[in-house]
């Protein structure tokens, strides 16, 4: 939950950016125009939330979907960030998929490496520390997780 | 070991958020929550409000740039935004939070012009 109010504005630097690469070199941007296009960045994301929510809702789904934002753009009249969208959504996915084949391959890997030291070392001291270490890193990835879906 | 194993990871993941949003995912994510009926959302329909995000200030940016009355000045100032939130039909939204700045007089000489028109019909 949000709370402070001050949490539900978007970064300045960033919107501020975003400004300046949509508009010709050298324009020069109020600061005012600036808070303004901020302001009106959270309310879109508000509109386009309940829109898409209402979408959820009509098709008896919690949980709100890309299909939900697509079709309340539509509705909001914006059909030409469309098919932008989609290609982004393509290019995010495939980024997705293969970071977690990475990440995948990278844990086996791990348990392989992890086995072969522990064979040899079994009666060694640092045996304890790797195990720490194992259970450490099974923490990261059950939070990384969590923040995927 | 841990750290050097992870890092790669993390930069890919930079490296390819960069590509393609520029806004913070989580700060989205906590304006949409705070809408009362959300219960939750998926990871792609994140992204993709995200994403909107952008092309709209992009958008709500060139538009009213180009309708402005900057282009000789190279500016872009409040009251071009505001009147394009009036003026145009998928900006309507924004009327309540772009009000127009009138002054006092120009205010009266509307208000006297259309009680003028509603006397014409």
């Amino acid at each position: 939950m949000a709370e402070r109010p001050e949490d539900l504005n978007l970064p300045n630097a960033v919107i501020t950016r975003i400004i300046k690469e949509a508009l010709p070199d050298g324009v020069n941007v109020s600061k005012e125009a600036r808070r303004a296009i901020s302001q009106a960045a959270s309310v879109f994301v508000l509109y386009a939330t309940s829109c898409a929510n209402n979408f959820a809702m009509k098709a008896k789904r919690k949980t709100l979907n890309a299909g939900d934002v697509l079709a309340a753009m539509e509705e909001m009249e914006f059909e030409r960030f469309l098919e932008p969208l989609r290609e982004a959504l393509e290019v995010y996915k495939k980024g997705q998929k293969g970071k977690k084949e990475v990440s995948e391959q990278k844990r086996k890997d791990k348990e392989k490496k992890v086995d072969s030291e522990n064979d040899k070392s079994r009666e060694e001291e640092d045996e304890e520390e790797d195990e720490e270490r194992m259970e450490e890193e099974a923490e990261g990835e059950a939070e990384e997780e969590e923040v995927e879906n | 070991m841990k750290m050097s194993q992870n890092t790669p990871d993390k930069d890919d993941q930079t490296s390819s958020t960069k590509k393609t949003i520029s806004l913070p995912i989580s700060r989205v994510r906590l304006i949409m929550k705070s809408s009362p009926d959300v219960s939750s959302i998926n990871q792609d329909a994140l992204f993709l409000t995200t994403k909107a995000t952008e092309l709209f200030v992009q958008h709500l940016a060139l538009s009213s740039f180009n309708n402005g009355s900057g282009k000789e000045t190279n500016s872009l100032s409040y009251s071009d935004l505001a009147n394009t939130a009036e003026e145009t039909e998928t900006f309507h939204f924004l009327t309540d939070i772009l009000p127009k700045k009138i002054l006092a007089r120009d205010y009266l000489k509307t208000l006297e012009q259309m009680q003028e028109e509603e006397g014409d019909f």
